[in-house]
């Protein structure tokens, strides 16, 4: 692995790979010294045109943890605002010398322009992309949901195993989605069943290649599938606009045809978990009763976000001068 | 004045071999008369025509030269270069050029570099409206009456979606025999569009452009020229439905014309998959099913025309993340050999057609006279010779035009222009451009001051 820019890059070994070595390094967090010598010297640059906090700040600890030197570097008062290009920015990045550029970026494919076009050496870590893909969200998902859904909630017995056969239901705005995108490709690479809820201005024209069923009803889905997760995806209130596109015509239609409530969390299996990607709208697409229920797991999905980040990053720069497959 | 040329054993429209007599810029004789009279005299220069096809100088629709506004990316004396070595004789400049091409000043301007650079004739296509704006008609009249003879009009790259300005705009050319060329693309189902709208962008997470943008505005403007009795020309048809639509409405008699792109003959959005900005094109790649039917289109007739939309742009516009990219290809230098490999070497056309879709059709929809004429004795010598058993790789790098952006680049394509003749002037010989050697960018032999 040189790269890390889509989930479409993975296969099923891949990916249980960095599952398994994200399990082993989650190991390490609950130790009082968290950090670990790895990657000590390298540098790992967090190259953020769009902003997300909570994605620069995990990619940063990750890197941290393991020892590496982070830059950050964001869009806002930089040369970026000024209008440099994606091309000036990676050479500058390259002339100082970074191991790994983490990318997040509003345009579909900049990473793996970034990551082909010759303009940096370094290893590209897609933290984002337009609304291409997210794919250490989608690892992070499969991660939490590997811990909950495989085994017997010990960890050594997960080692190894994928997603067979589980039942994931995603819901909300699969169009503007990376999220959504990720997981779907993902989920089925590891041999788990989606189904994709959505009203159907948020579906893409196109979605009916995908390896995942589509529905336009949450409560209908929720009763055949009986599903073992389902994750939520964020919606912009600004979608409703006519201006933002008028995808759907109020929040509160919204809210009752694919929010997941108390009523709809009752219906769930008793081992179901739910998971959003964050932040979340309150009272939009998840309501305070279900975002703070038990079966919620949407805290510890930051948690796991921390280990499956260290973990790319070890696969990726581990070893990568000395020649040896990373 | 102009040199005396004898083209020996050159097959006109792939037919059987025979000689050619240029004299004067005219075709004085053809066959053995030609080889006798060519005999008698002691001026005449002799190409080896080698079982070459010799077709009617080609006749572009749709050129952006760029000039005036971006010289850095193509000039009309480097753009109609490049298109000499295409084997054109004539391109239709179009009118999105920094000032617009809305006024008699502009396109005469136009017009007359093109003319001072002497590779092909320039025929500049007036904007419909000032500016691009789609609001209030640009005085197409005073661009009809100009030296220029401006007889199409497009706002392209942009649609005319206002219906009553094209309402009028139909009527109006009806004066001086215009023809409005719509670029079809309903502004509204595109905002942001980046590509095709399908499975492709659907994975990519790229905006979609969907066909029905393109297919909507097609069916209203045929309906409209239909109901004002006006002429209408469809550039770059991209999608099946397009070729529908044109379809039945030349079955009802609306007096509707077409082109199609060599890259939408060519290439499918699947090209995007990659990211590579080269790609990216307005309107965008189809899918396999719409590339058959513009080929299938094409060859029975309902699409009239290929043109190139050759969109020069600088290499920091193609260099960078795929949404921040400009859109659009060049392809003066590559359309004849897309046009062989898809349509003549898979038997769907004969050399006659591609004379017919690349000179005779043109030529007689932008009401040019003097080019897409037989090849006849008396006619003008607007000529190209073409090889058609060459194979050649496309290096963009090593072509006319000043910009670098062809999708085809390490393609091997088939055939070759050998010779390009403008009215017995020969502009390109052995491949290569007859530069003047006192003056750059110039033609040999075009006419000073002219």
């Amino acid at each position: 692995m040189k790269h890390l820019l889509s989930v479409a890059d993975l296969t099923r070994e891949d990916a249980v790979r960095i599952l398994d070595t994200a399990a082993q390094m989650a190991a390490t967090q609950e130790r009082e010294i968290k950090k670990l010598p790895t990657l000590r010297g390298r540098t790992v640059v967090n190259l953020f045109f769009e902003d997300s906090t909570r994605t620069r700040i995990s990619f940063e600890t990750a890197a941290k943890r393991l020892s590496a030197d982070v830059i950050n570097f964001s869009a806002k008062g930089s040369s970026v605002s000024k209008g440099e290009s994606l091309k000036d920015t990676a050479l500058t990045l390259q002339a100082m010398g970074a191991d790994a550029v983490v990318i997040r970026h509003q345009a579909s494919g900049a990473p793996h322009t970034l990551a082909t076009a010759g303009w940096t050496r370094g290893a590209v870590v897609n933290a984002g992309d337009g609304m291409h893909q997210h794919p250490t969200q989608a690892l992070l998902d499969a991660y939490t949901l590997r811990r909950h859904l495989v085994g017997d909630g010990g960890r050594a017995d997960v080692y190894g195993r994928d997603l067979e056969g589980a039942r994931v239901v995603l819901v909300g705005d699969v169009l503007h989605s990376r999220v959504a995108r990720s997981n779907v490709g993902l989920l089925h690479t590891l041999g788990a069943e989606v189904v994709l809820v959505a009203p159907p201005t948020l579906v893409p024209v196109g979605a009916g290649a995908w390896p995942a069923r589509v529905s336009y009803d949450l409560d209908a889905t929720l009763a055949q599938v009986r599903p073992d997760a389902v994750m939520m995806l964020r919606v912009q209130r600004e979608r409703m606009s006519s201006a933002g596109g008028g995808f759907f015509p109020s929040p509160l239609e919204y809210a009752r045809r694919y929010g997941l409530d108390a009523r709809r969390l009752a219906a769930l299996p008793d081992h179901a978990v739910v998971l959003h990607p964050g932040p979340m709208n309150r009272g939009l697409e998840i309501t305070a009763d279900a975002a703070d229920s038990p079966r919620s797991v949407i805290v510890e999905q930051v948690a796991n976000g921390v280990a499956v980040r260290m973990a790319v990053l070890y696969l990726l720069l581990a070893g990568r001068n000395d020649g040896s497959a990373a | 004045m102009t040199t005396t040329w004898w083209l020996r054993g050159v097959r006109p429209l792939g037919g059987d071999a025979t000689d050619v007599l240029v004299v004067d810029g005219v075709v004085a004789a053809l066959g053995a008369e030609a080889a006798a009279q060519a005999a008698a005299r002691d001026d005449v220069r002799v190409l080896e025509g080698a079982g070459h096809v010799l077709l009617p100088g080609l006749v572009d629709l749709h050129t952006h030269l760029r000039e005036p506004g971006r010289e850095d990316t193509e000039t009309v004396a480097s753009g109609t270069r490049a298109a000499a070595v295409g084997g054109f004789t004539a391109v239709h400049a179009m009118a999105n050029t920094t000032p617009t091409q809305d006024t008699a000043g502009v396109v005469e301007q136009v017009w007359r570099l093109g003319r001072a650079a002497g590779w092909c004739d320039v025929h500049p296509v007036g904007a419909v409206t000032v500016g691009l704006e789609g609001e209030r008609l640009a005085e197409l009249g005073a661009m009809a009456d100009s030296a220029a003879r401006v007889r199409v009009f497009s706002d392209d790259g942009r649609c005319v979606h206002d219906p009553v300005v094209m309402r009028r705009a139909l009527e109006y050319v009806k004066a001086f025999d215009g023809v409005v060329a719509q670029h079809a693309q309903e502004p509204r189902l595109t905002e942001g569009a980046q590509m095709h709208e399908g499975v492709v962008s659907a994975e990519l997470g790229l905006a979609g452009w969907p066909a029905v943008a393109e297919e909507a505005v097609v069916a209203r403007d045929v309906l409209l020229a239909e109901h004002v009795g006006s002429r209408l020309h469809v550039c770059h048809v991209s999608t099946a439905g397009s070729v529908e639509i044109v379809r039945w409405a030349k079955s009802r008699g609306i007096d509707v014309t077409a082109e199609v792109t060599p890259h939408h003959l060519l290439l499918t959005d699947e090209s995007a998959r990659g990211y590579d900005p080269h790609f990216k094109v307005n309107p965008p790649l189809r899918t396999q099913a719409d590339v058959d039917a513009v080929r299938a289109g094409l060859a029975d007739g309902t699409i009239d025309v290929v043109a190139t939309d050759h969109a020069p742009h600088a290499r920091e516009d193609k260099d960078c993340e795929w949404a921040a990219a400009a859109m659009g290809m060049t392809g003066l230098e590559t359309v004849l050999s897309v046009v062989q490999q898809t349509m003549v070497d898979t038997g769907r056309m004969t050399w006659a057609d591609v004379a017919r879709v690349l000179s005779e059709a043109p030529a007689r929809i932008g009401r040019v006279e003097d080019q897409g004429r037989p090849l006849a004795v008396g006619e003008p010598a607007n000529l190209v010779v073409v090889d058609p058993a060459a194979r050649r790789v496309v290096v963009p790098e090593e072509q006319a035009t000043a910009s670098r952006n062809s999708p085809l680049r390490g393609r091997e394509l088939p055939g070759r222009v050998v010779a390009t003749f403008l009215r017995g002037r020969a502009t390109v010989l052995d491949g290569r451009p007859v530069d003047d050697p006192d003056r750059p960018g110039v033609a040999a032999g075009a006419a000073v001051g002219a």
